[in-house]
Parts: structure tokens; C-alpha cells; sequence
């Protein structure tokens, strides 16, 4: 009998989780299919939601700022430049991390509630901005991108964008590769520097770290999955809007990873779900589904006080990652 | 004696917070290789001093020389890359990470500077466990920080110090709150590093002073009241007034 070191054991279950989620592609109807894509995609967000707030310790409020640059760099140059899903992909990433470079640089200057709050100043500032140029945004209504556009072209063919199966197939890639950069960035070096300035700042100077560089780099790369989820958002789904931009979209991250387990790294992928189906559920049943979801909030909070997978972790898997 | 170039000098180094100045125009000089242990009364500006050499503080006043290099404006995190290292006064490891990851974390600084491309992770594992083993802490390397005792959190403290290789050792108290046997080990472990690094201690436990410092600085309301071998400092008629109450 040979033991499962935790690192081959953390490893395979990642592995299995992506292939469960392929198979899930050819199990699901087709109701549940579009659900899970969406999820998937959002599960993106939150990832890179969780390396700022579940890995660095910094509670931001803005995150839908990263989120919608990555969605209108995408969505703004389809639509209004006509390029094409590649370069207009590429668009939103660099958008991103232009954003959260100069977000990061300026807001990481305060720290705890002076950070949330500049955090949620920048993001007003962004959504205000995107309903200021309503000539290019068309603001609440939003822009529609033409299903003619959300092709994607390989050597040898060109993916229908709006096909679900191929829409599922491509969030799962993002999702999966997103997976894979957090899982080998939380367990190299870099990663644990991450939790050690999360734990305690001052000690980490005092060991030599530049612990503003590693915290900007933290805030970019955060700011580079949550872009990277706005654009496949605004390419799948074909939708550009600046609902997106305002408040909800900085708490709902916020809430999937506390929901899943904050500095996990299946927590938000988890946590978006239930909290989906959780509000999909219960608004089939009554219109009053808030208050259902509040309740169930708060089990949750009561059950799973880390979240869930923060809590499997601590009680019965420490090895989770 | 102009032969030994000083290891770290300070200036009419100053400090004041408000009214208050908690270092006050300190000239000091530190020999490389010396193990030298500050005294004082509480109060005396003794944490403040060496804080403003670490560089946690700035000093609102005067030079901080550290190997001929002016290094007043350096940011605390390049002084500890040129070979400053501060175990803190209130320990302070982190105490949801295992022993080995804490001093790992001292490690992976000090050889990414090495190599600068990236690290082995058994280069990594090695400098470590040396360091853990240095303090006597080798067994202890996958219990959680937080779970340890006391005396083993400080160790832990130390070796994470030790584990930046430094050519300056700055121990804030490093016997506060530890047993009699927890002394005697510790006294010698920094006996030991005394021999490889340049040690700097702030201690209140006048037996480790004694036992340790090669010469002795005493500290008052943010100036130096005297400095000299450790006999001097017993025999000197102001430290006893100030300090070892007449």
C-alpha cells in the first residue's frame, strides 16, 4: 500500500472536478447546461476575487470594475471596432490589468477599511463612467453583440460562440486553465508569501519583502482573472452592460467566496454554484426568495462558519489546498 | 583600533514622537563580530533605538551607517537584504502556518536574492531544517506555529533570523517570558550565532547580559548614560543609580 502524498492527492482532485464538469457538458439538460456555463464563468470571477481577498487578505469592494473592463474591452471593441474574439479577448485582459495596475497602486496605499472603501470609490468612478458615455455604452440597456460576431477562429474552422455546447466547453477551458494558474500559484513560493502577508504584514517586511510589490502584483493578477471572466462573459453570452460595472457585482464575489470558503481553491467555484441555484430554487417556489436565501445564509454561517469548503478542510480534509 | 571598520554607526541619530524624544542624538558604534547587549530602564528609547536601525521607524534626525553605507532612507525590507535582521520583541511567527513554513518563508527571501531565477525547493528544504536545527527545533518542523509553547514560539522566532543569514542580529528581549533551563539554551544558541554574526541585544535579564555581551551599552531617557566592558558597567556609579537601583 502506497500513500497518497497531498500533493498527488489535491492534484487528482482537481483534475476530477474539471472532469466531472466535462461530463456534466453531455449529462445536463439543457436548462441546467446554460446555468452551469454562466457559473462557470462567474466562478472565474470569484477565483480571482479570492487570490485578493481569500489568499492577500485584501477585502475589496471594486471588484466589478475589473470584472466590467474585462467586459467592455471585449464587448466595446466587437462591437464598435469589429475585431474579432481573439484581440477583443486580449482587449479585455489588457483593460484589466491597466485598471487594476493603477486601482492597485493608488488604493493599496491604505489598508482594512480605508482600502474597502477606496476600493468601492475607484468602482463608482468606473460604472459612473460607463453610463457617462452611454453614446458608446448605451449605459442600463446595454449592447447586444451580433451572434455573427462571437466566432471564434482557430487554424482549420471557427467555433459558433452561442452554440451551447461549445459555449459550455469553452467556459469549462477558462475555468480549468484559471484553476491550474491558482493551484500552482497558492502552492509555489509566491503564494505562500501571499498567505504570510495576509497573516502578518509587518513580520514580512522584517524578513525582506517589498510587501507593497507583492501586494500590487496580487491585486493584478486578481484584477487579470476577474477581466478574464468579464470578456468570456461578454463573448459567450453576447451581452455588454452596466449593470455589471455597479455595486452588486463587488459584493457577489465577495459573497461566493465566503460562501465557498475564502482561500480555497474549489471555494468559488462551490459557492457561485450554491448561491445560483440557491436563488434559482427558491424564487420558482415564491417571490419573496430573498428572504429563503437570507435564511439560508445564515445556515450556512451557523454550519460552515469558514465556508464550505473552508470548513471540509478544517474537520475532515486538511490537506485541501 | 582603526584597524576594525565599524559594522554599523549611527550619528546624532534622533527620534521624537511629539514632545517626546524617545532617542536622542545617540552616536553609537557597533565592531563587527561584537556581541553587544543595550540596557536601560523601560522607556529608555532601547526598542525605538534599534527600531530606527532596522528601519521600522524613521528617525526624525542624524545618519544610520550600516557597512560604510549611509543607509537612513533605505526601507526597512532592502536593510534586512543587506544583512539586518530584527527578531521581534513580542513574538511574533505565523501562527497558522507550520514551523518549517515560517522559516521557510525567511529561506525562499534569502535565495531568491541568491539566485534571483527562482528557487529549489530542496535548497529550500535544507536551509530550513538548518536553521530549525540550529535552535533545536528540527522535531518540530510540521506542528503549527500556534501550537507551540512559548519558549519554542521564540526559538522559532530566532531561527527565523537566523535563516536570513544576517551580519547583524538584532534581538528585541529575546528571554522575556521563557523558563530558567529555556535561558540557559538560549544563551547558548546565541553564543553559537555570536561566532558567525554580529549580535545585538536588548535584554532586561541582567544574568543573560552578563553571560553574553562582549561590552555594554546603558541607555537613558534616549541617550547613551554609558558604554563599556561589562565589569565597567557594573562598577559605574551613574548606571547604578540610573538602573540597578543604587
Amino acid at each position: 500500500m502506497t500513500r497518497l502524498t497531498p500533493s498527488t492527492k489535491s492534484i487528482a482532485l482537481h483534475v476530477g472536478v474539471v472532469v466531472l464538469l466535462l461530463a456534466l457538458n453531455f449529462l445536463l439538460p439543457e436548462y441546467h447546461r446554460g446555468v452551469f456555463a454562466r457559473v462557470l464563468v462567474l466562478a472565474v470571477f470569484a477565483m480571482g476575487y479570492n487570490l485578493a481577498f481569500g489568499y492577500t487578505g485584501l477585502l475589496s469592494l471594486g471588484h466589478a470594475m475589473f470584472f466590467a473592463a474585462g467586459l467592455y474591452g471585449a464587448g466595446l471593441t466587437i462591437y464598435h471596432l469589429e475585431w474579432s474574439v481573439w484581440p477583443a479577448f486580449g482587449a479585455g485582459l489588457a483593460a484589466g490589468v491597466v485598471v487594476a495596475l493603477v486601482v492597485g497602486f493608488l488604493a493599496l496605499r491604505t489598508t482594512g477599511v480605508a482600502f474597502m472603501i477606496v476600493t468601492l470609490m475607484f468602482a463608482q468612478v468606473f460604472y459612473l463612467m460607463t453610463l457617462y458615455f452611454t453614446t458608446y455604452t448605451r449605459g442600463e440597456e446595454g449592447l447586444v453583440l451580433p451572434q455573427e460576431m462571437r466566432v471564434l477562429g482557430f487554424p482549420g474552422g471557427v467555433l459558433d460562440l452561442s452554440d451551447p455546447s461549445t459555449r459550455y466547453l469553452v467556459a469549462l477551458s477558462l475555468f480549468a486553465i484559471v484553476l491550474a494558474a491558482i493551484l500552482f500559484l497558492v502552492r509555489a513560493p509566491y503564494g505562500r508569501s501571499l498567505i504570510a502577508i495576509r497573516e502578518n504584514e509587518e513580520r514580512m517586511r522584517m524578513l525582506g519583502y517589498d510587501v507593497f510589490v507583492n501586494k500590487l502584483m496580487a491585486v493584478v493578477l486578481s484584477g487579470l482573472f476577474c477581466a478574464a471572466s468579464g470578456a468570456a462573459y461578454a463573448v459567450l453570452f453576447g451581452y455588454v452592460g452596466s449593470g455589471f460595472a455597479a455595486i452588486q457585482y463587488s459584493i457577489l464575489p465577495l459573497l461566493w467566496v465566503l460562501v465557498g470558503g475564502a482561500a480555497t481553491t474549489l471555494g468559488p467555484l462551490i459557492g457561485t454554484l450554491f448561491m445560483f441555484y440557491v436563488i434559482d430554487t427558491a424564487s420558482s417556489y415564491t417571490t419573496a426568495h430573498l428572504m429563503v436565501v437570507g435564511l439560508v445564509l445564515i445556515g450556512v454561517i451557523l454550519f460552515f462558519p469558514k465556508g464550505i469548503i473552508g470548513t471540509v478542510r478544517e474537520r475532515w480534509l486538511p490537506w485541501l489546498p | 583600533m582603526a584597524a576594525v571598520k565599524p559594522l554599523l554607526e549611527t550619528h546624532e541619530l534622533g527620534r521624537s514622537f511629539g514632545g517626546l524624544r524617545a532617542v536622542d542624538g545617540v552616536d553609537f558604534s557597533l565592531p563587527e563580530g561584537e556581541t553587544h547587549a543595550i540596557i536601560g530602564p523601560n522607556g529608555a528609547g532601547k526598542t525605538t533605538f534599534v527600531s530606527l536601525i532596522c528601519g521600522r521607524v524613521a528617525p526624525t534626525d542624524g545618519r544610520v551607517v550600516f557597512d560604510g553605507k549611509d543607509i537612513s532612507l533605505m526601507p526597512a525590507h532592502k536593510r534586512v537584504r543587506a544583512g539586518i535582521a530584527y527578531t521581534f520583541q513580542i513574538t511574533s511567527v505565523f501562527a497558522n502556518l507550520t514551523a518549517f513554513d515560517n522559516v521557510a518563508l525567511a529561506v525562499q527571501r534569502q535565495l531568491i536574492d541568491d539566485h534571483e531565477r527562482g528557487l529549489s525547493s530542496r535548497a529550500l528544504t535544507e536551509h530550513g531544517m538548518d536553521a530549525l536545527q540550529k535552535v533545536g527545533l528540527g522535531e518540530y518542523a510540521d506542528k503549527v506555529a500556534g501550537n507551540l509553547s512559548y519558549g519554542h514560539q521564540r526559538l522559532l522566532e530566532v531561527a527565523m533570523g537566523l535563516a536570513l543569514r544576517p551580519r547583524l542580529l538584532i534581538l528585541d528581549e529575546p528571554t522575556q517570558g521563557l523558563s530558567d533551563s529555556e535561558i540557559e539554551n538560549f544563551i547558548a544558541l546565541v553564543r553559537q550565532i555570536g561566532e558567525e554574526a554580529t549580535v545585538l541585544l536588548i535584554e532586561h535579564n541582567m544574568d543573560v547580559v552578563m553571560a553574553l555581551a562582549e561590552r555594554i551599552t546603558v541607555m537613558e531617557q534616549g541617550r547613551i548614560l554609558a558604554q563599556g566592558a561589562p565589569a565597567e558597567i557594573r562598577a559605574n556609579q551613574a548606571v547604578q543609580q540610573a538602573y540597578l537601583g543604587g
